[in-house]
């Protein structure tokens, strides 16, 4: 049994044909072309997953600044806002924002993190599929089901685009971390392969167009907040999809322009830091400063 | 071409912040160390361009060093690796060189000791590596594939004596590149393998006359 899953288009027919969940899918093909079992399949998430816990538990508590001393306190202000006054959103948007933060922190303390897609957009994915999973006491079978939801949707999309800045520039790193949160959620909540697609690329379609412009060309600024907004705006396209609203061009279109966009883009503009905050006046001063450490 | 997994995506559990700063620091210094294969009298490591640039910052000094001292990209050890042991003993320094000839993340390792030796490295993106030169001799050494690399003199049925021990071991050869200083003197060989090869074997390859030189490079894992 070989699948070809290049398109979200062949993913979902394989789906219907073969009356199987996208994760099912994913699994079987990877279990197939490396030779392993799909048990094995599992267990190598498991791990990702243990990871992406462990980095959490141990950012929330921190605040040790990056070497750079240019962040790792924004979790912490968070906790401590949180804890004088509830966030607008609920419980379960205080840990998405608080989980995200925590997980770039630690990415920039130079701490262990689980790549996903990029380490630079690291904590989208574990942001959502864990504070979703807290609050829908999630079994340790449907945490696997839905990190392989994701890492399927960055498989098809990685089919067009490498996922990195210098290439599609942010697009290809938070953007698409965020497509696969979008879907995780959907898998989560109860939706069905469609809704899970269509949720990825409505987040997609709204990050069209994202630079990549860090300053002094650290993954920092703005690296570690565009991970809080990106993850919220993945719960978002989860809350559209499940509600039926559709995209009105269909997923593998949106791919396609997403890919196109990024050739269009700037090159100094993906990850050079030539361009867009990186050469702002403080941008440029941030730089200098560090230099002269 | 490689096969596209679904741990491309979720994956690696590393060291922050960089996948190319950082975790490809680490794989590049693995890979030299398995080409130079003890701890050299001395070590200079020459970062470039975006390396040499935002190298401190992203931990790319740290990522060299803990990689050539055979630490994995997930080691703990890395944020740290100035103040063990291990690097105390070792005698390593730090050049930074801009220079547009050069790939925007490379590196070159300086390493003197009984056998002095420069290896050339590029950070590709995504944590993926690549070895171009070793000395004057272009090389292709990703760590996706166990490599054997050879130096020898530079004369006819090299190739066929080497690939006809390799096939004693029914291992397949992914690609084979050769280079050479001049016609009749050093040459190069740089075979990537679908599968490990035994010491035997190695062995044996070591023994062909005017074989100077053999490393098994290990494939990197994911």
């Amino acid at each position: 049994m070989i699948y070809s899953i290049n398109t979200f288009e062949k993913l979902l027919n394989c789906c219907k044909s073969e009356n199987k969940r996208i994760y099912e899918i994913m699994q079987e093909k990877e279990a197939f072309d490396f030779e392993i079992s799909v048990k094995e399949v599992r267990q190598k998430t498991l791990k990702n997953i243990t990871v992406m816990k462990e980095t959490i538990k141990h950012g929330i508590k921190s605040k040790e600044k990056s070497y750079s001393g240019l962040c790792g306190d924004d979790c912490f202000k968070l906790k401590e806002k949180y804890k004088k006054k509830k966030a607008l959103f609920g419980d379960i948007f205080e840990k998405i924002t608080q989980y995200a933060l925590a997980t770039t922190e630690e990415n920039l303390r130079m701490n262990k993190i689980v790549a996903c897609p990029t380490a630079g957009s690291c904590g989208i994915v574990p942001s959502v599929i864990i504070s979703l999973s807290e609050e829908y006491k999630l079994s340790e079978e449907e945490e696997i089901n839905a990190l392989i939801t994701a890492g399927t949707i960055g498989y098809v999309i990685s089919s067009k685009v490498a996922m990195a800045g210098a290439v599609a520039g942010c697009q290809a790193e938070c953007g698409v971390a965020s497509a696969m949160s979008a879907g995780a959620a959907v898998q989560i909540l109860g939706g069905d392969d469609f809704q899970i697609i269509n949720a990825s690329v409505l987040a997609l379609k709204n990050i069209l167009g994202l630079t990549c412009d860090p300053v002094a060309g650290l993954v920092e600024i703005p690296c570690v907040k565009r991970n809080v907004f990106f993850a919220v705006h993945a719960v978002t396209a989860a809350e559209l999809s499940l509600a039926g609203v559709e995209s009105k061009i269909p997923p593998d279109e949106v791919i396609n322009a997403m890919v196109q966009t990024g050739q269009l883009m700037s090159p100094l503009l993906k990850e050079t830091s030539q361009g867009g905050l990186a050469v702002t006046k403080r941008g440029i001063l941030i730089k200098e400063g560090l230099k002269l450490e | 071409m490689k096969q596209r997994s679904l741990f491309d995506v979720i994956s690696p559990i590393m060291t922050g912040p960089s996948s190319s700063h950082t975790a490809g620091a680490v794989r590049l210094g693995m890979l030299a160390r398995s080409i130079y294969k003890n701890i050299p009298q001395r070590i200079i490591f020459k970062l470039y361009n975006s390396f040499a640039e935002t190298g401190r910052g992203h931990g790319t000094d740290k990522g060299l060093l803990a990689g050539f001292l055979g630490y994995g990209v997930d080691s703990e050890n890395i944020k740290k690796i100035f103040t063990i042991q291990e690097a105390k003993k070792t005698d390593y320094s730090f050049e930074y060189e801009q220079n547009i000839d050069r790939h925007p993340n490379s590196v070159d390792f300086i390493l003197e000791g009984s056998l002095n030796m420069t290896i050339s490295g590029n950070s590709i993106g995504a944590g993926n590596v690549e070895i171009i030169k070793i000395d004057d001799f272009t090389s292709k050494i990703s760590g996706e594939f166990n490599t054997l690399l050879l130096f020898y003199k530079d004369k006819p049925g090299m190739i066929s004596k080497v690939s006809t021990l390799i096939q004693q071991e029914n291992i397949n050869i992914a690609s084979l590149d050769c280079d050479r200083d001049a016609r009749g003197q050093t040459a190069s060989m740089c075979i990537c393998l679908d599968s490990e090869i035994s010491k035997q074997i190695i062995q044996k390859i070591e023994e062909i006359d005017d074989v100077y030189f053999v490393r098994s490079i290990k494939k990197l894992e994911a």
